[in-house]
């Protein structure tokens, strides 16, 4: 498998918590266009995982690489980015001082320290922020600190979660708007002026929502509030949300998790449905092994935050190990 | 499932009134306008005739009525940081402090300049808006409480900052003599006497800031905001910078307070500390949470509503009370008991009705089913009670009236 045609690698990934060891040196890829799943027991480290994958876990060790970039592992002078922040301010300020001493007149010293606190905030403002832009700059400096979970959104990731969050008090396609937020350009100045580009934009992102929702098979729901749909069509905003940022890779998260076994079956078409029309690239968390057997290519078992398996369904159908974690090893 | 099937609103228009309110989302701002005209002649005909003619003078309702427009101002700001992005600001009084002193520098005796009104309007929310983002930018990935005691700090170094920085502020004595706005085209002259002009300015600056508040709440931003405020680290998965979207409500804030507060001191002429003292922040966190948090038009009634109350009913109360005679209630003021009166009624509105007077709908649905989200959902062994009936406890809390316990999120 040549390395462009992966569009994960996590290698070595570790997450501690205090003394308990959640997720253990992890090596796993996930290639392009496939459905790879993940199973385990309860406690296995398999949302832990997922949730480093989506940025919002710092691993303690190793790194993601997503798309060919590394986007999450150990920060790299990370001392340096304060330095950074400081220093344009800091040169402007020792300007400032030297045309004060040199007796320039007081108007313009004021000005000097005005710009500086100026220089400062805008700088602090920026790193806040954590513009691409500004992470490129950092990346010169050869400066590196994870992405966060919206810069992984940005690089194209979308998951939905366990426990379903969707905003509960938003309409359905509220919802999926608010997915689309990381692909919309308008900024706060389009709104108050109620630009072109705004109204577009809005027109635009209600239009898309409305697609997917209907590709999902909420069409006609979009009105409704969320918390209102049934849990069913819940779990289907969630993953119409996740769509909404046009992602390459769909993290699912125990995605038929308390359905009936219609609901499941229609969301795991629904999810081969993805994979062929959208081209997507799915990581799934599944306990239902009638829904990891039979959409899967690839199947990776955790145990103990360990990687003790890995291969097709039918290989981790027969292996040993897996069936000792799920069943208990034979009495001796 | 039927349940919630046949308790689900039903969509589009039928309705006159759901016609109407279908044209107003459509037509924001033309809505906007034509609704403040019409309030705004109703406004100057009424003070003309009983019952208000008798309370006192038309130009001193004007008075009242300008003054009200600074906290209706202040109440919409709050209301972004507050209502749409959920952040809890306690401090809210110092932006107000400083737009107040961006003017006072700007046209007083004290500074020796004497620049003109409108741009100030534009530099005091600026400056305002610098504020918000320097006490922003460090601490806004702080949550809740702590969000608030850090605000609740800033609010109280402002006015002791120009309290105590008494060469450069006059310290108690504040700065006086603040030079009026030069007469503007269509208001005609600002004079102490005639405050006429300044309650048709304080109306077109409402206006203006309601619109572009509608604006943002509208958009990818107040979308943002909501998302935020519902479920931040949803908000963070889905592609939000959380960081800088509540950066950007924090300074939409400050800018609405540095309006008020440029407003505000070419109205009274002068600046003190002690305008913008804690209780500045508390009367506008009310007038937001009685208002009704999240829905402009009504943080913005609930504000003129509290301002009355403050200020005409309760000078009025002491008149009606003495000219009775009735004895013993003739030895109270009732201004010394305002903020008694405050706290009783907040008690009685998060028992009774949690969500404000005018409530958004937003809200309104939060607090009414917010204890039956919260249970279940975490859990995975009662998710299978998840899909059931939301809309018959819907139905259920509104025919058991409406004391639903409050509950912020």
């Amino acid at each position: 498998m040549t390395a462009a045609a992966e569009v994960l690698r996590a290698k070595k990934v570790t997450k501690r918590f205090g003394g308990l060891v959640a997720v253990n040196a992890i090596d796993f890829t996930i290639p392009e266009k496939s459905i790879v799943s993940l199973i385990g027991p309860n406690g296995a480290g398999k949302t832990t995982f997922f949730n480093i994958i989506a940025g919002i876990y710092d691993p303690t060790d190793g790194a993601i690489e997503f798309r060919d970039l590394t986007m999450i592992a150990h920060a790299r002078r990370a001392w340096m980015e304060p330095v950074l922040w400081v220093a344009i301010p800091a040169v402007l300020g020792i300007l400032t001082a030297l045309i004060g001493v040199a007796g320039a007149p007081q108007g313009t010293v004021i000005l000097g320290i005005f710009i500086t606190i100026l220089a400062l905030l805008a700088s602090l403002v920026t790193g806040v922020a954590r513009g691409p832009a500004y992470q490129r700059f950092l990346a010169r400096f050869g400066i590196f600190r994870s992405a966060r979970p919206n810069d992984m959104v940005v690089a194209g990731l979308g998951r939905t979660f366990q426990n379903i969050r969707l905003f509960q008090n938003m309409t359905a396609l509220e919802n999926v708007q608010v997915g689309m937020h990381s692909r919309l350009r308008a900024g706060w100045y389009d709104a108050l002026l109620s630009t072109p580009r705004n109204r577009h934009e809005e027109a635009f992102s209600r239009a898309r929502a409305e697609e997917l929702l209907e590709l999902v098979g909420l069409r006609g729901e979009g009105a409704n509030l969320a918390k209102n749909l049934p849990y069913g069509d819940q779990r289907r905003l969630e993953i119409a949300r996740a769509l909404a940022s046009n992602p390459v890779l769909l993290l699912l998260d125990e995605p038929t998790a308390g359905m009936n076994p219609n609901e499941t079956a229609g969301l795991t078409a629904l999810i081969g449905r993805l994979r062929r029309d959208l081209g997507l690239t799915i990581l799934l968390i599944e306990h239902d092994m009638k829904v990891v057997m039979g959409i899967s290519d690839r199947v990776t078992v955790l145990d103990h935050g360990e990687k003790i398996a890995e291969g097709t369904p039918e290989e981790i159908r027969r292996d040993p190990k897996v069936i000792e974690a799920y069943l208990g090893a034979p009495a001796e | 499932m039927t349940a919630m099937t046949s308790a689900r609103p039903t969509t589009g228009p039928s309705s006159p009134r759901a016609r109407l309110q279908a044209f107003a989302h459509l037509h924001r701002s033309a809505t906007i306008i034509a609704s403040m005209v019409l309030i705004t002649v109703a406004m100057i005909l009424l003070p003309q005739v009983p019952p208000l003619s008798f309370i006192q003078r038309s130009d001193a309702w004007y008075d009242t009525f300008a003054n009200a427009g600074v906290f209706i101002l202040l109440a919409m700001g709050l209301n972004v940081v507050v209502g749409l992005a959920g952040l809890l600001d306690l401090g809210y009084a110092a932006f107000f402090a400083i737009g107040s002193y961006t003017y006072a520098y700007s046209n007083s005796p004290f500074s020796h300049q004497n620049l003109p009104f409108l741009p100030m309007l534009a530099v005091g929310a600026a400056v305002a808006a610098v504020f918000g983002i320097a006490l922003g930018a460090p601490t806004l990935r702080l949550r809740g409480d702590y969000l608030a005691i850090m605000t609740l700090g800033f609010g109280e170094i402002v006015p002791i900052m120009f309290l105590n920085l008494d060469k450069w502020t006059e310290g108690t004595n504040g700065i006086g003599g603040i030079f009026r706005p030069e007469p503007l085209p269509l208001l005609g002259e600002f004079t102490p006497l005639s405050p006429f002009a300044y309650y048709i300015l304080s109306v077109m600056i409402v206006t203006l800031a309601m619109i572009l508040l509608y604006r943002m709440q509208d958009s990818r931003i107040g979308r943002a905001w909501n998302a935020i405020r519902e479920d931040e680290l949803a908000a963070a998965a889905n592609g939000i910078n959380t960081v800088t979207t509540k950066l950007l409500a924090f300074a939409i804030g400050a800018t609405t307070a540095g309006f008020a507060g440029v407003f505000n001191a070419s109205k009274l002429t002068i600046v003190s500390p002690e305008q913008f003292l804690f209780a500045v922040s508390f009367s506008v966190l009310a007038m937001v949470i009685l208002g009704g948090m999240g829905n402009i038009w009504g943080v913005a009634a609930g504000a003129f509503v509290v301002y009355l109350i403050q200020i005409v009913l309760l000078k009025q109360l002491n008149g009606i009370v003495e000219n009775l005679n009735v004895p013993f209630l003739t030895k109270v003021n009732f201004l010394d008991y305002q903020y008694l009166l405050f706290g009783i009624a907040l008690v009685l509105m998060m028992l009774f009705r949690p969500e404000g007077l005018f409530p958004s709908q937003r809200r309104r649905r939060e607090l009414h089913i917010a204890d039956e989200l919260e249970g279940p959902i975490d859990e995975p062994g009662v998710i299978g009670s998840m899909g059931e009936t939301p809309g018959a406890d819907e139905t259920f809390n509104e025919a058991a009236g409406e004391d639903v316990p409050g509950h912020d999120r």
